[in-house]
């Protein structure tokens, strides 16, 4: 194949690309979607390996590896849990990012292809940056998949000075980049270079440790944008556009992510990536200044079972407790019993729900709800006022009405879905212990609250018994 | 052993209701209350005697030994002055009293020390609606209102086209869209009429149009919303205003029914005497304020009279004219009270004034009048302050729809910043360069626009595709794995061709890993959504 083929079929690769995401404005065509993302890319690896750049000696190495690597992870596609995804998306990551680091350190060493002047200038920085971009992915993912898998504790782990050690490294590396840049041999600029990824590395882990458990969704996300990123590094680094363009689609996706999972937070992206939510000092002083006071009641599953049928619109509000137990096909089965009841049963999904984007959502898919009954929170949340029962499970700092009421509390401003204007709420939850934000709930103290204490999964299987045997 | 509670029958001429029913007595008896009636009392409700005894409650055959063994009276229309006569010292009643119209009888009441819980005083917040008898009953007389005007009207209410020719469906005008002129909407737009309803409150319009309904708006501007969810007087320029407008509906329907009550105040006086004049021969007003003087000018309280050829209907007992309902409903909301009087279960009452509920429903306690109660704090908040002070970001309203335009001079900041940077690029970087990094800004471009159209329910498989495409970094890895002889022989030699490869198949078997999992595990999550 020509060069110029090979520019024609990156074109076509990227059209695909673009049709690929744009399929996912709607489940409909979202299986199409991906299916052009395969042929994009099934076309740019074929036209690359058959194209000018690689000689024959190479495909078998390449073959070789694939059939390693394919076989890897076809195996964990197909293994993974619904509730893992989180996980599986964050070590994913760190291949692109330890992948981004190797081929820049290829670059650098190979002398294949010269550069001169400005150009050579240019093309160093875009190997400092693309190893570099690469490694914080690399090590920030490793961390995000050791907390979400828990591994590592979710709380953040702040490290004295930590926002001047940030700062010094920084420094440090742009320090290094000079000395790289102006390095007269290979031999002579490996030495910044190698310094360079040292601190990468630990800057990642770093950023991602002081992160707490509930700030997941943002740290993901924004992981999947460096991944992005360092792709697009990487092709400027090969003068390659194929890659810029599906490095700036996946960088600008990540980054919309993360912008999206801030606004429902009501945080400001820089706040958290500089970390310490529910770090202990804003959530105590919070605490002092407005106790909710009142007792809760509580519910046995059989009176949920009861409140539930006499019901004519319920919503149900699952959160990261429903993930944890495993809880979404007895959810479920319930929504299929009162459905065929004619109970309007409908699901609200905060956007930060779970421990990534759309976490909720593929959890309901995998247990086989409809999604058309699955809605966004600001799809449902003027609907409250008009539902006899809300269950909320396993969540609590996206239904905590003190974010709308209480000014002076850590999550004030915080879109919340507004469950306590139904007519009764459940709320589903193993103790009384605050969620992720160290926030205490008001909610659990109102009047038309009801709570059911325990293991989410135990008691909706007691509820589906009582709910079956009355019917 | 508990309380005793007796229920008399209804003395009030054409009563029919009765305060406690075979089905609530059960209930109370589970309580821990012992239950008396007195023979007959359910007659007019189509509750026999064996119902009560089969119920678990005692039969007495006089009125004086029912009120002699009772600790505690159900009724349901306030006591007569002989039925005070017959009451003991310290007795609880609960009952309608209408404490705003009946000073008197508050004060015979407290001269017997009696407690009383007037059930037309209770609060009008969330945790009491279940025993807002005010509601249940209002909810009955709106339903009956309608019943009677479709008897006493000489029509179809729905609209027919027969054989013998077209007859129009019938025009409804309601006045006042509270519990009862809302249960009258409901009653008529499903007897075919066509209802059109007006009320001072803004807040009931959707309730109005739920209902079948059209909201007939009065051109004025005020705020009708009174304390606890009430009506409240209107002024002079609006009253104006609301007359035009009913005096223009007049002439147009056939049926009125008005519901305008001011608690404690005298009805509004709504329909005049011209009203009823403009209005067409055979129709009719059922006014459901006659008891507080009635809302239009020409109804007699109680009766059914015929002015200019207009049906005015005056009943004040359409509640009981649905005896047997009303009895049942009122008999929960009596029992709903007895439980919040007696949260212990063991049939003593505890009238705690701690209680917002029960503080704003007792009206006279061991002899002391107390009402009015202090004002009721507010369930429905006046719309001012409903939203509270926080500063709660506008909803963003589907990914992607523009927000607001950023302002001006952070605009031109923005703009003057990136102005900058595009010419440092330009100024320094080699032409090859500016080609790649126009791409790339294009690419930014259309990947913001592609991703804010994504729906949010599937994030997830967004976020595991772009991981897999995001692997296209193996490109990066294939080109140097073996690069063709023909880039240079010379600088061959210098090339350390073993670590190369070795990194480059690292690098193409992890990605490989991406790509393959990344996709396969979206297809896997798509599969799953599913309608």
């Amino acid at each position: 194949m020509s060069e110029s083929l090979v520019t024609a079929a990156y074109i076509g690769a990227i059209m695909l690309f673009i049709l690929s995401l744009s399929g996912l404005s709607n489940p409909e065509t979202a299986r199409r979607g991906n299916l052009f993302g395969i042929l994009g890319m099934a076309i740019a690896v074929l036209a690359t390996i058959f194209g000018p750049r690689v000689s024959a000696g190479g495909i078998s190495w390449i073959i070789g590896a694939m059939v390693v690597g394919g076989a890897i992870g076809l195996y964990a596609a197909r293994t993974v849990k619904m509730t893992q995804m989180p996980e599986l998306v964050a070590i994913m990551h760190s291949l692109v990012g330890l992948a981004a680091m190797a081929v820049g350190f290829i670059s650098y060493i190979d002398t294949s292809v010269t550069y001169s002047g400005t150009e050579k200038t240019i093309h160093n920085i875009e190997i400092y940056l693309g190893i570099l971009i690469g490694a914080v992915t690399f090590s920030g993912s490793v961390i995000a998949f050791g907390k979400l898998s828990g591994r590592i504790g979710g709380k953040p782990m702040l490290l004295p000075g930590r926002h001047l050690l940030n700062l010094v490294g920084l420094l440090v590396v742009i320090w290094f980049g000079r000395e790289f840049i102006i390095a007269a041999s290979v031999s002579a600029g490996m030495t910044p270079l190698i310094v360079m990824t040292v601190i990468a590395l630990l800057f990642g882990m770093h950023m991602v440790m002081a992160i707490g458990g509930a700030d997941m969704p943002v740290v993901v996300s924004m992981l999947n944008s460096y991944s992005g990123w360092a792709a697009a590094a990487t092709g400027f680094m090969l003068s390659n556009d194929l890659l810029i363009v599906i490095g700036a689609l996946v960088g600008s996706s990540g980054a919309i992510l993360s912008y999206i999972m801030c606004n429902a937070m009501n945080r400001n992206f820089i706040s958290v990536i500089a970390g310490g939510f529910g770090g202990g000092t804003p959530a105590k002083v919070s605490g002092d200044a407005a106790q909710p006071a009142g007792d809760v009641v509580p519910v046995s599953a059989v009176e949920t079972a009861e409140l539930l049928r006499d019901a004519k619109g319920v919503i149900i509000v699952p959160g990261y407790g429903m993930a944890v137990a495993q809880a979404q096909h007895t959810v479920f089965e319930i929504t299929k019993l009162l459905r065929e009841k004619k109970i309007n049963v409908r699901f609200g999904i905060h956007p930060v729900a779970g421990r990534m984007p759309g976490h909720m959502n593929v959890l309901l898919a995998e247990a086989k709800v409809p999604y058309d009954i699955v809605f966004e929170m600001d799809e449902i949340n003027e609907d409250f006022p008009d539902t006899d029962v809300v269950m909320v499970i396993g969540a609590n700092d996206i239904v905590n009405p003190a974010a709308q009421d209480d000014p002076t509390s850590p999550i004030a401003g915080m879109p919340v879905l507004e469950v306590w204007k139904a007519k009764t709420s459940i709320v589903m939850k193993r103790s009384m212990a605050s969620g992720y934000a160290g926030v205490d709930n008001p909610l659990f103290y109102k009047d038309n609250n009801r709570m059911l204490f325990g293991d989410a999964k135990k008691m909706l299987d007691e509820v589906l018994v009582a709910l079956r045997t009355d019917a | 052993m508990g309380l005793m509670i007796g229920v008399p029958r209804e003395i009030f001429a054409g009563e029919k209701r009765v305060a406690t029913v075979p089905e609530a007595v059960e209930k109370l008896i589970k309580l821990g209350f012992a239950v008396t009636v007195e023979s007959g009392a359910g007659a007019g409700s189509n509750f026999d005697d064996d119902a009560y005894r089969a119920a678990g409650a005692s039969v007495v055959d006089t009125a004086a030994a029912l009120w002699a063994g009772a600790d505690m009276v159900f009724k349901v229309r306030a006591p007569s002055a002989d039925e005070i006569a017959l009451m003991r010292e310290g007795t609880t009643l609960v009952s309608f009293i209408w404490p705003a119209q009946n000073p008197e009888l508050l004060k015979s009441l407290a001269a017997r020390k009696a407690t009383v819980l007037a059930m037309d005083s209770v609060p009008r917040i969330s945790r009491a609606q279940k025993l807002d008898a005010l509601s249940s009953m209002a909810n009955i007389g709106g339903y009956r209102a309608v019943i009677e005007a479709a008897h006493h009207f000489g029509r179809f209410f729905t609209g027919q086209i027969t054989a013998a020719g077209k007859v129009p469906p019938a025009k409804v005008f309601i006045i006042g869209a509270g519990v009862a002129g809302l249960a009258a909407i409901g009653a008529a737009a499903g007897l075919g009429a066509i209802v059109r309803a007006s009320d001072t409150r803004p807040e009931v319009a959707d309730q109005i149009t739920s209902l079948g309904g059209e909201v007939v708006t009065v051109d004025y501007v005020e705020e009708g919303t009174g304390v606890g969810g009430y009506a409240k007087v209107m002024s002079e320029g609006f009253q104006k205003a609301q007359r035009e407008t009913f005096a223009k509906q007049a002439r147009d329907v056939d049926i009125i029914i008005t519901t305008a009550l001011i608690p404690g105040k005298p009805a509004p006086r709504l329909i005049t005497a011209e009203m009823v004049q403009s209005m067409k021969a055979g129709s009719v007003i059922v006014d459901m304020a006659a008891e507080q003087g009635g809302n239009c000018e020409l109804t007699v309280p109680g009766q059914v009279v015929v002015k200019h050829g207009v049906t005015i209907i005056g009943y004040t007992d359409l509640a009981s004219r649905l005896a047997r309902q009303a009895s049942t409903l009122y008999a929960t909301n009596l029992f709903r009270l007895s439980e919040e009087l007696c949260k212990t279960k063991d049939g003593v009452i505890n009238v705690n004034m701690e209680d917002e509920v029960l503080r704003g429903t007792t009206v006279v306690k061991a002899g002391e009048v107390t009402w009015p109660p202090p004002a009721p704090k507010l369930s429905a908040a006046p719309p001012a302050a409903a939203k509270p002070a926080t500063v709660m970001p506008t909803a963003k309203k589907g990914h992607g729809a523009p927000s607001a335009p950023m302002s001006g001079t952070k605009l031109s900041v923005m703009f003057g910043i990136a102005a900058l940077m595009f010419w440092f690029v330009g100024a320094n970087a080699p032409a090859a360069f500016l080609g790649h990094f126009t791409v790339f800004v294009l690419a930014c471009f259309v990947g913001y626009m592609v991703v804010w159209n994504v729906t949010p329910a599937l994030h997830t498989p967004l976020m595991s595709v772009t991981n897999a495409i995001s692997s296209i970094i193996v490109i990066g890895a294939l080109v140097q794995i073996a690069p063709p002889v023909a880039a240079g022989a010379v600088l061959q030699s210098t090339r350390p061709d073993e670590l190369i490869r070795w990194l480059a198949v690292a690098g193409i078997a992890l990605t490989a890993i991406n790509m393959f999992g990344g996709f396969a595990v979206t297809q896997r999550m798509l599969a799953m959504f599913r309608k």
